[in-house]
C-alpha cells in the first residue's frame, strides 16, 4: 500500500505563489545492490512524478536511481483559481499512486 | 560592580552544571535538524500517519480497535511513550512500548502480535510516542523497573566484543568527537522510533542498539531480548527529563 502526504494550504488568495510538499514511502531500489543470496536486487524505483491543476501540468520531475528512498519533492506555484491538484507517481513494477488536493482561491 | 560580575558567573557555572545533556539532534546538520523539526519534511510521519490508521482499525477476534478501549490517541497516550520501558503488571515482566502493544494486540484484541521490528509496529509505536513529543522522559519508579534500570546501567559500563568497549567509553568519554566520518552524540534515546537516513527508514531503539553492538563485534541480542530492554530502562533513567522527540530523524 503506498503511503503518501502532501502539505500545502487548503485556502489561498489569486495571485499568490504557494509552496506545495509532496512526500511518498517507496523503497527506491536502485537494482545495483546485491541480497544476502549474493544475487542483484530488481530495480524497484518511481520513474515519474506529475502535479496537475485543474487538468494543467503545472510541475513534472524525472526520477532516477541515485534518488533515495521516500523521495520529498517540494516546489511553488502561483494560485490562479479554486479547483483540484491532482498528483501522480508512476514507477516500475505498475506502481502508481494518485493524489488529490482542494484549493480554494479568495479573490483578493 | 564587581559582586554583579561574580553573581553572573555563578549563575553561568549553575546553569552549565544543570545539565550538560544533549540530544543526538543537537549533533547534526542543519539540514537534517529541519527535517526533524518540519512534520511536513519528516519521513517518519508517512509511519505515524500508518500507525494512526491502525489505530482506529478493527483487529483480531474481538473486533476491537485500540480506538474502542482507548479512545482519542491525542489525549489517552499523551505522556505514556515517557513512561516506559515500564512494568506489565500481567506478565510480572519489565516491557517496552512495542511489546506493551503486542501485549495489548494478543489479550485485548485477540490479534497476531506483530513481528518486532515489522513496519506495522513500528509505525503504531512511533504513533503513540509522538503524542507524547515534548514533554519530560519520567521512567517509571517501581522496583522492578528500577532493578532492570540497573542491571542496563551494569551492561552500558560493560566492556563487550572484540573491539572490548563499553557504551559509557564512547558515548560518556568521547562524545562530541567524530567516529570515522560521524560525531559521536551522547546516547539518549528519547527521539526513538526514528526515521534514519542511512537505513532509508524507520528503526527501534533495539535496532540501534544492535548496531552499535555489532559495531564492536560482541554477540547481537534478538529483538526483544531481556538484555536490550534493560539497557532501554537505564537509557529512559539516564534521559529523565529529556524532552521526547519522536518521531526523530536521524543521519
Amino acid at each position: 500500500m503506498a503511503r503518501a502526504l502532501i502539505h500545502m494550504p487548503a485556502t489561498a488568495k489569486r495571485g499568490e505563489v504557494i509552496e506545495i510538499r509532496a512526500l511518498i514511502g517507496h523503497p527506491m531500489e536502485t537494482g545495483y545492490r546485491v541480497g544476502a543470496d549474493g544475487k542483484l536486487l530488481a530495480r524497484d524505483i518511481i520513474r515519474s512524478f506529475v502535479c496537475r491543476y485543474n487538468g494543467e501540468q503545472i510541475f513534472g520531475a524525472e526520477l532516477h536511481q541515485a534518488i533515495s528512498a521516500n523521495p520529498y519533492i517540494a516546489f511553488f506555484t502561483q494560485v490562479t483559481e479554486s479547483g483540484t491538484l491532482e498528483f501522480k507517481w508512476d514507477g516500475d513494477n505498475g506502481f502508481t499512486h494518485t493524489e488529490t488536493m482542494t484549493l480554494t482561491v479568495s479573490a483578493t | 560592580m564587581k559582586r554583579l560580575l561574580l553573581g553572573c558567573l555563578l549563575i553561568a557555572g549553575v546553569v552549565q552544571a544543570a545539565d550538560e545533556r544533549r540530544s543526538g539532534a543537537e549533533f547534526m546538520s542543519p539540514a537534517t535538524q529541519a527535517m526533524q523539526r518540519d512534520d511536513a519534511q519528516n519521513p517518519a510521519m508517512l509511519w505515524t500517519a500508518a500507525g494512526e490508521a491502525q489505530w482506529n482499525a478493527v483487529a483480531g477476534s474481538s473486533a476491537k480497535s485500540c480506538a474502542s478501549c482507548h479512545g482519542d490517541a491525542r489525549t489517552s497516550m499523551r505522556g505514556v511513550a515517557a513512561r516506559y520501558p515500564a512494568l506489565d503488571a500481567g506478565s510480572g515482566q519489565v516491557v517496552n512500548l512495542g511489546q506493551r502493544i503486542n501485549i495489548c494486540r494478543e489479550r485485548k484484541q485477540q490479534a497476531a502480535p506483530w513481528k518486532l521490528e515489522s513496519e506495522e509496529l513500528l509505525g503504531m509505536e512511533a504513533y503513540v510516542a509522538m503524542q507524547s513529543r515534548g514533554m519530560p522522559v519520567t521512567p517509571p519508579q517501581d522496583a522492578a523497573t528500577q532493578a532492570a534500570a540497573a542491571r542496563g546501567k551494569q551492561q552500558y559500563f560493560q566492556r563487550i566484543g572484540q573491539l572490548n568497549l563499553s557504551c559509557a567509553q564512547c558515548h560518556d568519554q568521547q562524545w562530541g568527537k567524530r567516529l570515522a566520518g560521524s560525531t559521536i552524540p551522547q546516547a539518549h534515546a528519547s527521539a526513538y522510533p526514528t526515521y534514519r537516513l542511512e537505513w532509508q527508514g524507520m528503526g527501534s531503539l533495539q535496532r540501534r542498539l544492535r548496531n552499535c553492538m555489532s559495531g564492536v563485534r560482541a554477540e547481537v541480542p534478538h529483538f526483544g531480548a531481556k538484555e536490550l530492554v534493560e539497557l532501554e530502562a537505564w537509557l529512559a533513567l539516564r534521559d529523565q527529563g529529556m524532552k521526547m522527540e519522536t518521531p526523530g530523524v536521524r543521519p
